[in-house]
């Protein structure tokens, strides 16, 4: 029996081993996301779009620094915080600096606490936490280090920029608030009923409810419930099957209003609420798709089109990450020590392939850009989601959307 | 009032769509004794065969054929796997069904991929039956309840009226005696296999379109389907149909209502401890009975077992 | 006791325990020795993350077997004993006072009495009945404490769980434990401990009771022991093992989760000990440290891990029952006989050419997987360290040759192989 643990072991370090063989110019970027079991389909789009981005926006314009290439290496993290710390520990022996990753807010909170440990226990090979999903207000304020970047706007900016369009329609009296039962979606529910307090105090909520995350079958009774209260606007946090499954029952059960989400496209999504969701499906999100902003856009869209037909760019922000990583590694003039890149990221400004201004927040490493409220449809839409025909085109935008918000950050540097 | 009508029906539909897949894991179980994990693995194959049918054939052929297909890979599965395993005892073959559940999870993935499939109801029953107080129930929903209802008489009626449902009832008490009289046992055993996956299978189709058809469809609904049986007690189709009803109606109104601990707890003469959120009670307080709706199937299971180890309507012990 | 010792050998719970006290100590020697050196061996980081991994899994492993394996008690739920055992070892160590007077390997007998205490109060209900019932309540009270971990966020944390820092505590020999490596000489000794604790309670008289209430619970009654009880015992012992390798978990990954206490965890365990195999004291230790490998490592080399995983699961139950460490004892009578060199050329030839049929299948899969889901235009793929377009006609007639060259001569070559076990699990004609 102990041989076999030795022969086990051997093959473990001989196809750890083996990731080594990669040209020695090249800087790796961890992309550490589920890709395997339920959630693979989103983290397998989110990797396509980092491969994507990496090649078109960096390598093609001959790289960073010295011509050195960015190279993504996948590691499938299952979407639990356990094998997220493993996979962080071979990506970080494979001597790899910077980690990607977004699909659940769980995850990133294991993910920046262990980078936090293991930065200040191995000051010789620091890593960074390139942070593009996961929008739990917690991670840039009291839970903020140096090390943890966030490039989608966080839940409280989100719903800040969703309730000023909400607070400008009249026509909107009652509000109902639902979501999943864990830390991001009470974290949209708070803040919908603090910035709807702050800005219309005469909107009624008529319900503020959490159902049990991944775990129900049928929202039925909830959308009996909805449609009992006579709200005039839904706001929820839920993502995928939740998300698909609250949507479809509530307009099932004949809702017509607008129905405010986070999530509600692409990954097979879009494609099921089809001609359902239009009219009333609401999106928030950064980064325009439709119309296009520019020629560039729309060429870059095209292209990863043409890659990969069944795929969607359901999240913008990753050519951000990777532009924005690019140009600070170019003026720390290093890509090995990762202090004067965290510098040069923290503060900066740059101008999104989506045509819009994005800033790095210093004092909470929280990214500063506008925020569109899109609307699900078939009209008008250049680049569709699941190849249904539907899409999502921008309805409204609020430009670089609390760029003052208050922050309980306590950032230490190095 | 209205209301009340809605979620009955609602809850009508949930409780049906769960006792067609515990009609056929209660009778799987109390034929061979052996509780099939993979049952729910063969409902989310129905999905995805009828799925792939009403591609080309459109949404009847699926519901026809797609069972029939999942029926006779039950019996495949019983022929070539079950029946050898049988020989080392229960807990290898549960633990066999535990891993190709696991299998079959990994082998929609590798042909379907990841993501939820557009898999919907035919257009023909795309419409609203009728509504009560502005609540809409669609025509489809009442087509469930139709072919959950069939299905539950023409079970009750094979299992009572024909000898071929004499010969199952006997085996389920005396198997031993049944073999000795000459019965091929053996086929009985896949022949009811094959029979409860492919009423998996039609549940699976008849579902996919409104429950969604996505790999972790099995995985969702996966224990409560034991559950069920396990309060209606095991071998029991009327014991099935009864809690299946149950747990259908308790979920649907505990998501229903708002009932929250909080009023229950005050009802019941303890005061809130103040501040509310520096209290370790604090969640005891917050719960409402949305949140807990879906563990209550459970609750109620480890009552059961406690209290009346046999079920509702069992007979012998679990 | 000692004239039983020498009833039938087949049977697995006999084989446990049979031997005198001398004689496996030499295993645990060993076992120890390879504990010290393997760091030495594997240095990296990620590597001694993976062995602390596996370390963990194997007390896990090997508290659940005390319960399936010696105890026949099916479990759906074990992964909360282990999970609220670490959820109180990291409540320990967010208190500052204290956890800074008491050193951080002792911590784990915190988690275990935790674990303990919970099994305590869940088997005095849980273990009257065996069978089917037991299964049941444990996967019902598995749920309901999974369930609970969201909505009781003052101990359980919600979605996002409690983390702690285990450098807090008192300085052990002026260890601080920053380091994995200090970490995973922790975790090596407390597997030591453990394992051999467990080893020892199979052997005392309440263990061998639970083998007798496994076999036949009636006849145990006869005896004079309550059935019940001795259920209940082995689910305390169990639960209590089980927190100790939370604590563990505790200690390694400063975080715990709702996905320690979930029912896919639970799931996990008993897959992890099936496969070992569930006859035999180590077998739990070699599921744990090939579930381990599969799950890390080939994860790292394939995203269908899953799915091989699962046919290795689904065949070892349909073939080899007895799990790995039934395939590898099967060898003993032979070895016994002093001829299982025999079997050496004939394992060779079959078991050879059945692997390069293997590999040729996975190959196949991975192709076929690669065309069906790769995105269009990507015809690059890369199998074993080799880069080729799968859209060429070359690599699947050399795969599906591989595939069927390799299943042909492997079952060309059986009979001799099974007729070369026959012959050296036949004693010669002479007296030995």
């Amino acid at each position: 029996m102990r041989t076999t643990t030795m022969l086990g072991l051997t093959t473990a370090l001989t196809l750890a081993a083996s990731a080594f063989a990669a040209g020695a110019d090249t800087i790796k970027i961890a992309f550490i996301d589920p890709l395997s079991g339920p959630f693979a389909g989103t983290g397998t789009n989110g990797l396509h779009q980092y491969e994507f981005a990496a090649e078109e926006l960096v390598n093609k314009q001959g790289g960073v620094l010295d011509g050195d290439m960015f190279e993504i290496v996948a590691f499938d993290n299952k979407i639990s915080p356990k094998e997220s710390l493993i996979q962080l520990q071979v990506a970080i022996d494979q001597g790899i600096r910077y980690i990607a990753q977004g699909n659940s807010s769980g995850v990133a909170n294991a993910l920046t606490e262990a980078i936090s440990k293991h930065n200040r226990r191995n000051p010789d090979d620091r890593v960074l936490f390139l942070n593009y999903s996961a929008v739990d207000p917690a991670l840039t304020n009291d839970k903020c280090n140096f090390w943890h970047f966030r490039f989608d706007a966080n839940a409280d900016i989100k719903m800040d920029a969703l309730t000023d369009v909400i607070a400008a329609d009249d026509n909107i009296e009652k509000v109902y608030v639902i979501g999943q039962d864990y830390s991001f979606g009470k974290a949209v529910a708070a803040a919908a009923v603090r910035f709807l307090g702050e800005k219309r105090p005469d909107i009624e909520i008529v319900g503020n409810e959490l159902h049990p995350i991944g775990k129900v079958k049928d929202f039925t009774p909830y959308a009996r419930k909805i449609m009992a209260s006579d709200a005039d606007a839904i706001i929820t946090g839920n993502w995928g099957a939740d998300m698909v499954g609250l949507g479809r029952s509530v307009l099932e059960n004949g809702y017509t209003g607008p129905l405010y989400t986070y999530y509600a496209a692409a990954d097979g999504i879009t494609a099921a609420f089809g001609d359902a969701g239009v009219g009333s499906l609401k999106l928030v999100a950064e980064g325009q798709i439709n119309p296009p902003v520019n020629d560039r856009a729309a060429a870059y869209y095209e292209a990863f089109k043409a890659k990969y037909p069944d795929g969607n760019i359901s999240q913008a922000r990753i050519t951000n990450v990777i532009e924005m990583l690019a140009k600070a590694i170019n003026e720390a003039g290093t890509a090995d020590d990762v202090v004067p890149v965290a510098y040069a990221l923290a503060g900066m400004e740059h101008e999104s392939l989506w045509g819009t201004q994005l800033k790095m927040r210093e004092s909470d490493h929280q990214i500063i850009q506008d925020v569109h409220i899109h609307a699900h449809t078939n009209d008008g839409v250049t680049f569709d989601y699941d190849n249904s025909g539907f899409g999502l085109k921008v309805d409204s935008t609020v430009t670089m959307a609390a760029a003052d918000s208050p922050t309980t950050c306590k950032m230490r540097r190095p | 009032m209205d209301l009340i009508l809605v979620n009955l029906i609602d809850g009508l539909v949930t409780g049906l769509l769960l006792f067609m897949l515990s009609a056929g894991l209660t009778l799987i179980f109390s034929m061979m004794g052996v509780l099939n994990f993979a049952h729910a693995s063969f409902y989310m194959l129905g999905a995805y065969f009828a799925f792939q049918i009403s591609l080309y054939l459109g949404f009847w052929m699926g519901l026809l054929i797609a069972p029939l297909a999942v029926g006779v890979m039950g019996a495949g599965v019983e022929r070539y796997g079950l029946r050898r395993v049988h020989q080392y005892g229960h807990v290898p073959e549960l633990i066999f069904t535990f891993g190709l559940a696991l299998l079959i999870e990994e082998l929609v993935q590798f042909i379907w991929g990841k993501n939820q499939m557009p898999y919907s109801t035919p257009e023909i029953l795309q419409f609203t039956a009728f509504s009560i107080a502005g609540n809409s129930i669609p025509a489809y929903k009442i087509f469930m309840i139709f072919i959950s209802i069939a299905i539950f008489i023409g079970l009750l009626y094979v299992l009572t009226r024909t000898r071929v449902g004499m010969i199952i009832q006997a085996a389920l008490t005396y198997p031993k005696t049944v073999e000795a009289l000459g019965h091929n046992v053996p086929l009985i055993f896949m022949g009811v296999f094959g029979v409860g996956t492919a009423l998996a299978g039609v549940a699976g189709v008849i579902a996919g379109p409104v429950l969604g058809t996505f790999p972790g469809m099995a995985f969702v609904l996966g224990s409560i389907v034991f559950v069920t049986i396990v309060i209606g007690g095991l071998g029991s189709l009327w014991g099935a149909l009864v809690a299946s009803l149950l747990i259908g109606w308790i979920t649907t109104f505990s998501k229903a209502y708002n009932l929250r601990m909080e009023d229950v707890l005050t009802g019941l003469g303890f005061t809130k401890p103040e501040p509310i959120w520096d209290s370790a009670w604090r969640d005891l307080w917050s719960i409402t009975s949305p949140q807990i709706a879906d563990i209550l199937p459970y609750i109620l299971m480890v009552l059961i077992l406690i209290f009346r180890p046999y079920g509702l309507f069992g007979k012998r012990d679990a | 006791m000692s004239d039983q010792l020498s009833t039938d050998p087949t049977k697995p719970a006999q084989r446990m325990r049979a031997g005198s006290m001398t004689i496996p100590l030499m295993p645990w020697v060993l076992g120890a020795a390879l504990l010290a050196v393997l760091p030495f061996i594997f240095t990296a980081n990620s590597a001694i993350t993976i062995m602390n991994q596996m370390a963990i899994t194997i007390i896990f492993a090997l508290a659940y077997n005390m319960l399936l394996g010696q105890g026949g008690m099916l479990s759906f739920g074990h992964a909360v004993y282990a999970g609220v055992g670490g959820f109180a070892c990291v409540h320990i160590m967010n208190m500052d006072d204290f956890f800074a007077a008491i050193p951080l390997p002792v911590l784990p007998i915190f988690g275990g009495l935790m674990g303990m205490g919970l099994a305590t109060i869940v088997g005095s209900f849980s273990t009257r009945k065996a069978g089917t019932v037991f299964a049941m309540i444990s996967l019902g009270v598995g749920e309901l404490i999974a369930a609970c971990s969201v909505i009781i966020v003052a101990f359980f944390g919600g979605e996002e769980g409690v983390s702690g820092d285990r450098t807090y505590g008192l300085p052990f020999f002026g260890v601080e434990f920053l380091q994995q490596i200090d970490v995973y000489y922790l975790i090596a000794v407390w597997l030591m401990i453990s394992a051999a604790l467990m080893y020892l309670y199979s052997r005392t008289p309440l263990g061998r009771m639970a083998n007798a209430v496994r076999d036949n619970p009636e006849r145990a009654e006869f005896l004079g022991y309550s059935a019940r009880w001795v259920r209940f015992y082995s689910f305390v012992a169990s639960g209590f093992f089980a927190g100790i390798a939370g604590a563990l978990f505790a200690i390694n990954y400063e975080i715990l989760t709702e996905e320690n206490l979930n029912t896919t965890q639970s799931g996990i365990i008993l897959l992890v000990t099936f496969l070992g195999g569930v006859g035999f004291f180590f077998g739990p230790i070699l599921g744990a440290i090939v579930f381990t490998l599969v799950q890390t490592v080939l994860s790292l080399q394939t995203e269908l891990w899953g799915f091989y995983l699962g046919i290795i699961f689904v065949l070892t139950v349909m073939f080899f029952p007895g799990g790995l460490a039934g395939l590898i004892m099967m060898h003993v009578p032979a070895m016994r006989l002093g001829k299982l060199g025999r079997l050496g050329v004939p394992y060779v030839k079959t078991l050879g050419a059945g692997l390069i049929g293997c590999l040729g299948a996975a190959a196949l899969i991975e192709m076929t997987f690669h065309v069906r889901h790769a995105s269009t235009g990507d015809h690059e793929m890369t199998v074993y360290w080799t880069t080729f377009d799968s859209h060429t006609v070359l690599p699947w007639v050399l795969a599906i040759g591989a595939t069927l060259v390799g299943f042909g001569i492997a079952r060309k070559t059986a009979p001799a192989l099974a007729e070369a076990w026959n012959d050296a699990n036949t004693p010669d004609g002479t007296a030995q």
